[in-house]
């Protein structure tokens, strides 16, 4: 019980991360993967990286702003289940959709810009997945936390593809887009200083009344 | 008669390394695949009325009512192409009445009855999405040349307007004010003479479904599937080129003719291959849908990269 107490918050990010993939395997076990399922999954471990990857983004704020330091150590996994959907869907697009059919693929990532970026995305992102190892920390040292904000730039050309792919209702793909953009200006050092001035304020502010209590009694 | 080209067979290589491909991810896909090919669904109809014959001219299968009918592209209804069915359930489809009118002589407000009244012929075509999937459907219709002979056109009428419904009460989709509603489409006079565009009152046998259509559809097989216009009320004819849903909503990437081209690029997709719903593999997707021969004389004397 001790040792769930402790780490709840970690067995609701794998259990929650798991459960997109869950879902799938459900409705693939029942036919219900919509008269095309090559497609069906494709979308829908898309979205599923997408969700991970903006989820990974939001640790590091929230802990700048709440001191929720709890946060941090959700990182990894958040980012490395956002990789596995990403890997998820690649092999459905090469290999589901195109049976990796080379000729097939490289014309379809010419032709096609959302393509393009998706794929530069996935390239931006395998060498984390591979470095995210205690070990790559240690060899890499300072290099790591260097190498490891190529997620930025993923995290935008995921946006970007997904606003891309959709036929012309861009508002959900531009929510994500939207999502993700603030969540790296909160990165930016005076933006960063700034929201942490408001909150350490808003903090002081709540603990004050109940300072002012104690002193009168 | 079209041959079947070798291009449309799938290379051994391709099963065998998908085959091996399948092994490896489970039954993840397996299962979903397999199942999705014919299962029994709670709530949707699966029993179709009767059809002459299992393929199309180019020896490609129906596809199933099943797929026909729950695999929807039907904004009015929902962007979800699995909802559509769903929440089209109930939409009222009598009384339903067609304004033909504008540029003829014999203006004329059908009741869909009147219209049934045109003898009714079985065309399978295939039906290629601009999203790059395809069915083979085996519609029931007239060809609208039928239509046209009635009502006169005037020597002044060019193009023909065609509407959707608008009644939001009905169609959710219709709430949200992304789109120009109603939806609208639009032929040349010559296209919409040619003897493959046909108004579509049924499929497999049967009445169509709202989800399809119903009760009156436009079916244009050697354009993408979403010129082939739904629940039709309203038949214009016109001078000028009528401007559709589409063309207004993204005016660089969905033009007037929107002619099945595997040539020309969807400015953000591929339109060089297919997938036939059903199938596993990708199939090369065919000039005019393979209907080049009927059609391609119309436009014969058109950069059709300019007039996509």
């Amino acid at each position: 019980m001790e040792w769930i107490k402790r780490r709840w918050l970690l067995l609701a990010v794998h259990s929650g991360a798991l459960l997109p993939l869950a879902l799938l395997l459900w409705d693939a076990s029942r036919g219900d993967l919509t008269a095309n399922p090559v497609q069906a999954i494709t979308l829908r471990t898309g979205k599923a990286a997408l969700v991970l990857l903006t989820l990974s983004l939001v640790c590091t704020p929230l802990s700048n702003m709440t001191g929720l330091k709890a946060a941090l150590k959700l990182r990894k996994s958040l980012g490395l289940y956002a990789f596995f959907y990403v890997a998820l869907h690649m092999l459905s697009f090469t290999g589901l959709d195109f049976a990796f059919d080379i000729g097939l693929i490289q014309q379809e990532i010419v032709e096609k810009r959302y393509i393009l970026v998706g794929f530069a995305a996935f390239i931006l992102l395998l060498p984390l997945a591979i470095t995210s190892t205690r070990g790559w920390m240690r060899r890499l040292g300072k290099n790591w936390k260097r190498l490891h904000r190529l997620v930025y730039p993923a995290a935008l050309l995921a946006a970007v593809h997904y606003v891309w792919v959709v036929k012309a209702d861009i508002r959900e793909p531009l929510l994500y887009g939207s999502a993700i953009a603030i969540l790296l200006m909160l990165r930016v050092p005076s933006v960063r200083r700034a929201v942490g001035n408001v909150f350490a304020r808003r903090n002081a502010r709540q603990k004050s009344p109940a300072a002012s209590t104690n002193n009168s009694t | 008669m079209t041959k079947l080209r070798s291009s449309e067979i799938t290379p051994e290589h391709i099963y065998l390394s998908r085959r091996a491909f399948m092994v490896g991810i489970g039954a993840l896909a397996v299962g979903g695949l397999l199942n999705a090919c014919g299962n029994n669904e709670e709530g949707v109809s699966v029993t179709p009325g009767p059809v002459s014959a299992d393929s199309d001219e180019l020896g490609d299968t129906l596809n199933s009512y099943r797929d026909i009918t729950t695999y929807n592209n039907y904004y009015e209804f929902s962007t979800d192409k699995e909802a559509v069915a769903r929440l089209s359930q109930g939409f009222q489809t009598t009384p339903w009445s067609i304004a033909v009118g504008g540029l003829v002589n014999n203006p004329k407000t059908y009741g869909i009855e009147d219209l049934r009244r045109f003898d009714q012929e079985e065309r399978i075509y295939r039906l290629r999405c601009v999203e790059a999937w395809s069915m083979v459907i085996p519609w029931l219709g007239f060809p609208l040349r039928k239509l046209l002979d009635e009502v006169e056109p005037l020597s002044t009428a060019k193009y023909m307007r065609f509407e959707t419904l608008y009644d939001p009460n009905q169609m959710p989709g219709q709430r949200d004010g992304w789109y120009q509603w109603p939806y609208i489409e639009g032929l040349r006079l010559d296209e919409a003479m040619n003897d493959l565009a046909i108004l579509s009152t049924g499929l497999y046998g049967k009445e169509l479904l709202p989800q399809n259509g119903a009760p009156i559809r436009l079916v244009v097989p050697w354009k993408y599937g979403f010129k082939s216009i739904k629940s039709i009320v309203k038949i214009d004819l016109v001078e000028e080129e009528p401007t559709s849903l589409w063309m207004a909503a993204a005016p660089h990437e969905y033009g007037f003719y929107a002619n099945v081209n595997p040539d020309v690029p969807h400015p953000r997709w591929s339109q060089a291959t297919e997938r036939r719903i059903g199938e596993l593999s990708r199939r090369e997707t065919l000039p005019f849908n393979g209907y080049a021969e009927q059609v391609a004389l119309l436009y014969a004397d058109m950069d059709l990269r300019k007039f996509y």
